[in-house]
């Protein structure tokens, strides 16, 4: 059911068109942070209104949907972004991964790999990576102009000299072909090995801060870190409780009042997946 | 054994039939209309109207009865409102000279051609709470008198004839428009006003005391402020002249600034300024005295490190739905993340312990 008092997926084309600009000028740089005219979505800033402009902007009628949040695709923001693109584009929704053609995500990159043809589209509430080093905007953009990713490297040696690790688990820096700093949204550093050499178009948007970025198919990702002290992904040390995986991401959840946990797969459809196919973990009903 | 959750949608759909339930309150009670709200909470509807950059009493008033008299939140029904609305073009610059004042009141004259008009203020009243308001009266009828046609000159210009005061030079740059640009720094005056002009009333007025208080202090005069229906005026390509539209309320308030001289601009007053749609005179105030204070650059003045001078700071955090929206978006699940701080929490506290214990054993 399509609400057609608005344009095909809310935004109106001329919103559109200038949204594509930045988003092929992204992709011609990658790992650039393109400034966008943002607009007011109807839902609030920091709730996804990047990834809802750009998932508008390279939405056709013929593709296939999916949301996820934190690798879910029934968490209630999920939720609500897929029935907002079914009530202004009428496009079709899936839950499956290797269904959908555009999948916009929120935390997380699927288990499944992705495959040429599909757009992942990112939610990023801060995608200066330099922000928190350097608070103002003008500063970093000259640094990134420079090249002048010193402070960073710093920052992660400073983590290994007083904890023993690089203490970043989310959003940890990345470097992309070589030349820029970027930040891969809130992901957690297990996903980050998923953005480098990924067959899928990988588009970022941050709407409150009014950035676009781009990582072109087969675009070489490379975690920062230092030669004695290689970046490593980390996940909870446990199969997953319901299907049994041992290479996916883990949520840790409390069943009982006692402080008893299991683990199971964040990635819902990853794990319905496995379910089906017949694998079984030690917490599966 | 565990069966994960389910029925995000459910929730979802439940949780605004609630709201729509407590939205409506005791159904024993009658209704508010839209025109009561646009009547009788005008002050509302006005800054709805300013900080939603969009005038429309009847739907600003709309937005307060869905918002439940949350005004940020009906703010925000009034952007993502204006957003998706066509763009036929834009008007000639309001003649605030010609406004049909209200109120115009001057703190650096006794009296002044025009004459000082108080208008509808709260100013002077005592503030005690009326209770006879809360039984339902007759309406209250003021006194009339002969309106004055013709335009009211700006008190600033009788300053500038003495050369007193900064000349504020003509400019026929189209100024950029920041609800279709992404905002870049630096910023032009024009931009910095525009964005003040639908900043959070609250964050404006915070900024601006910190000036009065100390930081970076600008010495400001009210020297007039003025609320008053103005005409807004079209060019229409085919006619090739511009014609009346429409009328709208605004309220500008002109501060006048000591000022002792920089190495490049020589001892004079100088000038704030403020531009809010509705009858928002703190709002109009507060932007003045920050628009003063950004201007620290141009008039050579030196930068005291203080919030109100930082053009940065201030007009990334202005706005008020930005704001909100990331603030309160930390209630959006997170768990990922955390699991991520988990797992590094418990690496550190493992190497932690087993520093600690080697130090012990030493």
């Amino acid at each position: 059911m399509t609400d057609d008092t608005y344009n095909f997926a809310y935004l109106d084309e001329q919103t559109k068109r200038m949204i594509r600009r930045a988003i092929l000028k992204g992709l011609a740089i990658p790992g650039y942070q393109v400034p966008f005219a943002s607009r007011e979505m109807p839902m609030p800033y920091g709730w996804g209104t990047g990834g809802v402009q750009v998932s508008a902007a390279v939405m056709t009628p013929e593709d296939r949907f999916k949301v996820i949040d934190q690798g879910a695709d029934d968490t209630t923001n999920a939720v609500s972004i897929r029935s907002f693109f079914q009530r202004t584009a009428g496009v079709a929704t899936t839950t499956t991964t290797a269904e959908a053609t555009v999948i916009q995500t929120r935390h997380r990159i699927p288990e499944a790999p992705l495959t040429e043809g599909q757009i992942l589209v990112y939610q990023v509430p801060i995608p200066e990576p330099l922000r928190f080093l350097e608070p103002r905007e003008s500063e970093t953009r000259k640094m990134h102009s420079l090249e002048e990713y010193g402070l960073m490297h710093v920052k992660l040696y400073e983590d290994i000299s007083r904890h023993g690790h690089i203490a970043t688990s989310y959003a940890y820096p990345v470097k992309v072909e070589g030349r820029y700093v970027m930040d891969p949204s809130p992901i957690p550093k297990f996903d980050n090995p998923k953005l480098s050499d990924c067959p899928a178009i990988q588009l970022f948007g941050a709407g409150r801060e009014q950035r676009i970025y781009a990582l072109p198919p087969y675009t070489r990702v490379v975690s920062l870190d230092f030669e004695d002290h290689p970046f490593e992904p980390s996940k909870a040390d446990h199969p997953c409780g319901l299907c049994g995986a041992e290479d996916s991401y883990l949520d840790e959840v409390i069943v009982d009042d006692a402080g008893g946990r299991i683990f199971v797969c964040s990635d819902t459809d990853h794990c319905e997946g496995r379910q089906a196919a017949g694998h079984r973990g030690k917490d599966a009903a | 054994m565990y069966v994960a959750v389910k029925g995000g949608e459910r929730a979802i759909r439940n949780a605004h039939a609630w709201l729509a339930e407590e939205r409506r309150g005791d159904p024993a009670v009658t209704e508010l209309s839209v025109a009561q709200i646009r009547e009788q909470l005008a002050l509302a509807v006005n800054r709805v109207m300013a900080e939603g950059s969009l005038h429309d009493p009847d739907l600003a008033a709309l937005a307060i009865k869905q918002a439940r008299g949350d005004l940020i939140e009906a703010i925000f029904l009034i952007r993502a409102y204006r957003t998706t609305l066509p763009r036929f073009g834009v008007s000639a610059p309001i003649r605030t000279a010609a406004m049909a004042c209200d109120r115009r009141i001057s703190a650096t004259f006794k009296d002044l051609p025009g004459g000082q008009v108080l208008g509808p203020t709260f100013d002077y009243t005592h503030r005690l709470v009326d209770f006879k308001l809360a039984a339902e009266g007759d309406a209250p009828r003021a006194p009339t008198g002969a309106a004055d046609p013709g335009d009211v000159p700006h008190v600033m210009d009788f300053l500038n004839r003495e050369g007193l005061i900064e000349e504020a030079r003509p400019d026929d740059t189209p100024p950029p428009d920041l609800t279709r640009e992404p905002l870049e720094l630096p910023a032009s005056r024009a931009l910095r006003l525009q964005a003040l002009a639908r900043a959070d009333e609250g964050f404006t007025l915070g900024l601006a005391y910190s000036t009065q208080r100390g930081y970076a202090r600008n010495h400001p005069f009210v020297g007039e402020l003025r609320i008053g229906a103005v005409a807004v005026e079209m060019e229409i390509p085919e006619l090739g002249f511009a014609i009346e539209i429409g009328e709208i309320t605004v309220t500008e308030c002109e501060t006048v600034n000591q000022f002792t001289g920089s190495k490049t601009e020589p001892p004079q007053f100088t000038r704030g300024y403020g531009l809010v749609f509705g009858q928002t005179e703190r709002k109009a105030i507060s932007m003045a005295l920050v628009d003063r204070a950004l201007r620290w650059e141009e008039l050579g003045e030196d930068n005291v490190g203080a919030p109100a001078q930082d053009a940065e700071f201030v007009l990334y955090h202005a706005d008020n739905i930005q704001a909100t929206g990331f603030l309160e978006h930390i209630k959006l699940p997170h768990y990922v993340d955390f699991q991520s701080e988990l797992e590094l929490v418990r690496k550190l506290r493992r190497t932690a312990g087993a520093d600690g214990m080697q130090e012990a054993a030493q």
